[in-house]
């Protein structure tokens, strides 16, 4: 976390340098916004009086048509700009200095755009596929909130550079842009966010697929070890995973084993129930083994009939139980030792 | 593609092209088979619902689109008698092997959401929600 | 294995055909998809008369096409597992899909009583083994 304060631009808050303009126009803040809003009022009014023909917009609108035509005015300068701080301060390391000017430029156009039309659902569609594009190149969080911040930082400098010499104007634009601004950043790094986060389950999907096979061992014979902890997400993608290999395997005989897993509550306990149903309507015998006394009383209390479900102590008892079923005859290995 | 596919129900066949609209819709949203079976059979439950008991009704299918996931929703209404005892029905007792055979604890497992408004004579709003990451 | 004719159905303007096959003391019947309720009601009606009109002592119902089983479509099969058996004759459900049998055992129904296999090889081979430790 204290990695994300690094890279914002240290400046921006006050921090060491020159930048006493800045620090100024804060501390007359409040005493400038009540000025502002005075002046506000009186030039909505002139505005009304002076062109009859002209809309009824409030001075926000108005404010930021005059901020996105002076962004789309200075574009090339604040696009530039905007790259070079990103690489100074070492964003986005992962992409090349070109690739890093072509996002930053569709980057800025969305964020002028937004900032035109008040409508934000461009904006989102471009943070999502940006997104993808960069998240599998190990771009993280915090680089992107970071750049985002400097655009706005970069844009509110460009502002204030230009509307130096009229405070007021100067209160009044900032006082439209921010807002806009802020959720233009918000919009981005959320959609950033909610794609990683859709990464990440898609790769949990994959590991919990790998890490459970279903592996015939024999003709008509599966064999489903689980092992560790189960979910009922997991145990609902182990249902699906086992159903296919039966149809694919024409498996007879499933043997579950669950040795290795230490505990069930009742929603997975059911779901293991609901496999062995799910295996008979594909004509599959279901054989369970190492169930622990624990999981045998989670299964007694949501009212599985012991009896009725074909359970052995342990796999190898199960699988030459399986082999009985399907009429292979056991020979014990060690026989006449 | 947002809209309301919307279709009447009178007779059993409407069940099926309730059921087939669901499906389909509902791969082209990139639900796997699985999910899409299972939302088609909800939809069947629900329609069946509406012929036995109310002799007609609507099912309504939509895709609903939120910034993080998308999603399916299906509502299912009818002006019929409505039912006396909501809580009664959503009971595990109640199931459909039974005769009283409403399914709606079934159609519940199905789905991610579940809601429902029946009333005295004033018909039965059924409305499922399936999400997709 | 002789052909023996596909009944048609004809509840209103809709056609459903549901071919039987006979196969020496068994019949086959192989379903089709979007079956409707009237549908379903009808192959009940159908696979009675076809029984004690062949005599069968068995009886496979082929639902590889169905891609929804719900709670009518169950019923009804047990239905039709349960007359048949009456008749003294045995019913094999084969060919439900895995999707299907997912949302199935989801929704709380499962066939119960009703013998089911894989598939129509599988259907064929249980009813044989069967009736060859009956011979």
């Amino acid at each position: 976390m204290s990695q994300s304060l690094r890279v914002l631009p240290n400046n921006w808050r006050g921090g060491s340098g020159s930048q006493t303009p800045l620090r100024k126009f804060q501390l007359r803040a409040k005493v400038r916004r009540t000025v502002a809003k005075d002046a506000e009022r009186l030039e909505r009014t002139a505005l009304r009086h002076h062109d009859p023909e002209a809309p009824a917009l409030n001075g926000t609108a108005l404010l930021l048509r005059e901020l996105v035509s002076h962004l789309r005015q200075n574009r090339t300068q604040l696009r530039e700009e905007w790259a070079r701080r990103i690489t100074e301060a070492q964003l986005l390391t992962a992409m090349s200095k070109d690739e890093i000017f072509a996002e930053a430029t569709a980057v800025y156009d969305q964020y002028v755009e937004a900032l035109e039309t008040g409508t934000f659902e461009a904006l989102q569609a471009y943070a999502r596929s940006l997104s993808e594009r960069i998240i599998p190149r190990g771009v993280e969080t915090h680089e992107v909130v970071g750049i985002v911040l400097l655009l706005r930082d970069v844009l509110a400098r460009s502002l204030f550079a230009k509307y130096q010499a009229d405070f007021r104007k100067l209160d009044r634009i900032l006082d439209a842009y921010e807002p806009a601004a802020n959720r233009i950043a918000n919009t981005v790094a959320v959609g950033f966010v909610q794609e990683r986060e859709r990464v990440i389950r898609q790769q949990q999907e994959a590991i919990r697929e790998l890490s459970t096979p279903v592996l015939q061992v024999r003709e008509r014979l599966l064999i489903l070890p689980i092992i560790g902890v189960i979910d009922p997400q997991r145990a609902r993608q182990l249902t699906e995973q086992l159903l296919r290999g039966i149809r694919t395997n024409r498996a007879k005989v499933v043997v579950i084993d669950i040795t290795g897993v230490a505990a069930m509550d009742a929603t997975v306990a059911n779901h293991l129930v609901q496999t062995v149903e799910a295996s008979r309507l594909l004509g599959a015998t279901v054989i369970v083994t190492g169930l622990s006394p624990e999981i045998a009383q989670t299964l007694v209390t949501i009212g599985v009939d012991l009896g009725k479900m074909n359970t052995v102590g342990d796999l190898q008892g199960g699988i030459e139980q399986a082999e009985r079923l399907l009429g292979y005859k056991v020979v014990p290995i060690s026989a006449g030792g | 593609m947002n809209e309301t596919i919307r279709v009447p129900i009178k007779s059993d066949k409407d069940i099926v092209a309730a059921r087939q609209k669901g499906r389909t819709l509902a791969l082209s949203l990139g639900f796997s088979e699985t999910d899409s079976t299972l939302i088609a059979t909800a939809i069947s439950e629900l329609a069946r619902n509406i012929v036995t008991y109310a002799k007609k009704g609507e099912v309504r299918i939509r895709a609903e689109r939120q910034p993080s996931r998308r999603g399916i929703i299906v509502v299912a209404k009818d002006k019929g008698a409505g039912i006396s005892n909501i809580k009664l029905a959503l009971q595990d007792g109640f199931s459909t092997s039974g005769s009283l055979g409403l399914g709606l604890p079934g159609v519940k497992r199905l789905v991610d959401e579940f809601e429902i408004v029946s009333g005295n004579g004033r018909g039965t709003v059924v409305t499922i929600r399936k999400w997709k990451a | 294995m002789q052909e023996a004719d596909a009944p048609q159905f004809r509840p209103g303007e809709h056609t459903v055909e549901v071919p039987v096959l006979k196969q020496g003391p068994f019949l086959i019947a192989t379903v089709q998809a979007a079956l409707t309720d009237d549908d379903l009601v009808q192959l009940r009606k159908a696979m009675i008369e076809r029984v004690v009109g062949s005599r069968s002592l068995g009886v496979i119902i082929d639902v590889t096409a169905m891609d929804i089983m719900d709670s009518f479509a169950s019923r009804t099969l047990r239905e039709i597992a349960q007359m048949i058996r009456l008749r003294g004759a045995e019913t094999v459900i084969v060919g439900i899909q895995p999707e299907v049998a997912f949302a199935m055992v989801q929704l709380g129904i499962t066939l119960e009583g009703v013998v089911t296999a894989l598939d129509l090889e599988e259907g064929l081979d249980y009813l044989n083994q069967r009736f060859k430790s009956n011979a």
